[in-house]
């Protein structure tokens, strides 16, 4: 055992990515559920004991093939990147435990082998992200964990699903290629790619223009990935025409992963070495982050695709993980942090939800839901649990970023009431737009000739545990606020 | 001249915004795809001109007794996993432009959309 945990960080990529083509070999489809589920729950240990040791601020480092640091690739984990790890495994692993029943419907047997595969290579690049300290390594990573997820959106039984992926492919390359060029131009002037070096080395050329365009690139482009507003267009679409299943997995983690990459480079390496470049990041990200939390909250009010609008809920919601991350503080940065957490967990439950309808219902509008808790009286009640989470009524996992979030506010001079009561205000249009949706479920009369009836168990049984991590994290919630708050010491203590 | 001297910057920066132009402009997906591979092309010359040392040979030892100028080489080795990637993508967008073809009967995106609309 203990031979394999120094080998950790690389099997937390190496374990999906190996199981992928295995599941490929395999063609009963089954099996390939078994075998992926395998490997994801998995990766999710490996990430869990990650996780442990380095809730205090220590990281692992890993070198790869032994070659020493700045010359060979090397993996470094510390809690910023554990804490992502453990939201994309669990992601992961919740979504295909109630996976078999809604991918039945959605995609044909004999291609399911092969949908699992992608799902594996998607996991293994997001894992790779995470886990790498190579700046170039990043991109390769990105690339392969996007290609994957293009293939897995695709699969989508409407056909609209694939203009939806062809504008998201366009816009993710922009995004990645954009990275590139940052990268490069830091090659440039630094001759070194792994992180950790380029951080000491920069410092020597810092505040050249070459290093100031990088800046640019680098956080634009990850923008563009990670769906800021206004460089959401793609993702609305995407992950309303996803596979249900697609979409619990990808709305919970893939977003994030790309945010992840913003601040890891930003703060590591532009943060301390750029004159003034707090200021330039705040000001440009903290206005951006206002509107998206207004606008999306206030377009997921009035659509009625259910889909869609929680996809429009999501870019509110990267809208506060930017903000706490504008305010360029600790606590900032530790709100910021904890709503990635809190919102996968909240996400992940409603997009859980709505496979569960999706199961009974072709099309996912609010005029078919009218009076389905009857019916269906479980999924609902796990709607409206997860739904109070992504209010943030107090005991849910939701309730704790936000406490967090407007604390931070307050810190933060004297935009910080302006700042809370922008907070407030999307926080009723959230309850809007889950009132509206509980309201049609429960209080309107149902459609006459409509036969449904409860969500399979396995599927079930994973949006209550959904659900249940929502109470469980709003409760006791040591764990994630502890790795939130030393990534976010680790990721200021970067800064003079 | 010292803009001249430069000139590889500068067909880096031409060929960008040539393949942007096309991404954004053209309505036919294939031009489109086009567009992002002159794209990915640009940023692929960006990195293998920067690792070019003037009067430089690959790095391959020899056995003379002066040691030869040589090239940075890795920038080279990161273009070749980039193109990689590069052909994976385009291999993949047009794999999605034959479904869409398929589905839509048209590669016009403005078609497509007047289709949906619907």
């Amino acid at each position: 055992m203990s031979a394999l945990q120094a080998h950790l960080p690389a099997l937390q990529v190496i374990v999906p990515m190996l199981t992928a083509p295995l599941v490929i070999l395999v063609k009963e489809r089954r099996l390939c559920w078994a075998a992926t589920l395998l490997a994801s729950f998995c990766a999710l240990a490996i990430a869990v004991s990650l996780c442990i040791d380095v809730l205090h601020g220590d990281y692992i480092r890993y070198l790869m093939g032994s070659w020493p640091a700045p010359w060979g690739i090397e993996l470094r984990v510390d809690a910023f990147s554990a804490l992502l790890l453990l939201i994309v495994n669990g992601a992961s692993s919740l979504a295909l435990v109630g996976a078999t029943a809604s991918l039945d419907r959605d995609i044909e047997s004999s291609r399911q082998p092969l949908f699992y595969a992608a799902w594996l290579l998607a996991l293994a690049g997001l894992n790779g992200i995470l886990v790498t300290a190579d700046a170039f390594n990043i991109f390769v990573f990105m690339e392969i964990s996007a290609l994957a997820s293009y293939v897995l959106i695709s699969a989508g039984p409407n056909r609209r699903a694939l203009p939806a992926v062809f504008k998201y492919l366009i816009m993710g390359t922009i995004g990645a290629t954009f990275y590139l060029i940052g990268v490069g131009l830091i090659y440039l002037m630094t001759g070194t790619l792994n992180i950790a070096d380029m951080e000491l080395r920069i410092h020597e050329v810092a505040d050249q223009r070459p290093i100031l365009v990088a800046a640019g690139f680098i956080t634009v482009g990850l923008a563009l990935k990670a769906a800021v507003f206004p460089l959401h267009v793609w993702l609305p679409n995407a992950y309303t025409y996803a596979p249900n299943m697609v979409t619990v997995f990808l709305a919970a983690c893939a977003t994030k992963v790309s945010l992840y990459i913003l601040l890891r480079i930003d703060f590591f390496v532009f943060q301390q070495n750029l004159s003034g470049h707090d200021f330039q990041f705040s000001y440009f990200l903290m206005p951006l982050s206002l509107l998206a939390i207004l606008v999306a909250s206030t377009v997921a009010m009035f659509e009625p695709n259910l889909k869609r609008l929680l996809a429009w809920s999501s870019v509110a919601q990267i809208g506060y993980i930017t903000l706490g991350a504008s305010l360029v503080s600790v606590a900032g940065i530790t709100a910021s942090l904890l709503h990635m957490f809190n919102h996968a967990l909240a996400k992940g439950a409603l997009f859980l939800v709505l496979a569960c309808l999706g199961m009974s219902l072709r099309h996912l509008r609010i005029e078919n839901i009218a009076g389905i808790a009857k019916q269906m009286p479980w999924t609902m009640a796990a709607f409206v649990l997860a739904g109070l989470s992504l209010i943030g009524v107090p005991g849910t996992a939701g309730f704790i970023s936000k406490w967090y979030l407007i604390t931070a506010a307050l810190d933060s001079g004297p935009w910080g009431t302006a700042l809370i009561a922008i907070i407030i205000i999307s926080s009723l249009m959230a309850v809007v737009y889950i009132w509206r949706i509980v309201e049609t479920a429960y209080f309107q009369p149902a459609a006459e000739q409509a036969v449904v009836s409860e969500a399979p168990l396995l599927l079930l049984l994973a949006t209550w545990t959904a659900v249940a991590l929502n109470f469980y994290f709003g409760l006791s919630a040591g764990l994630p606020v502890e790795l939130a708050d030393s990534a976010a010491r680790l990721l200021m203590g970067h800064m003079r | 001249m010292a803009l001249l001297e430069l000139y590889h910057y500068w067909v880096f920066a031409a060929l960008l915004m040539i393949g942007f132009y096309a991404v954004i402009a053209k309505l036919n997906l294939i031009k489109k795809l086009i567009g992002l591979s002159l794209f990915q092309a640009a940023v692929f010359l960006l990195y293998i001109s920067m690792g070019k040392v003037e009067g430089g040979t690959a790095p391959i030892f020899t056995d003379s007794a002066t040691e030869p100028l040589y090239s940075n080489p890795l920038p080279q080795v990161l273009i070749l996993t980039a193109i990689v990637v590069g052909i994976s993508t385009l291999a993949l967008g047009l794999g999605i432009v034959v479904r869409i073809k398929e589905e839509y009967g048209t590669i016009e995106e403005n078609e497509i959309q007047e289709i949906d609309r619907q």
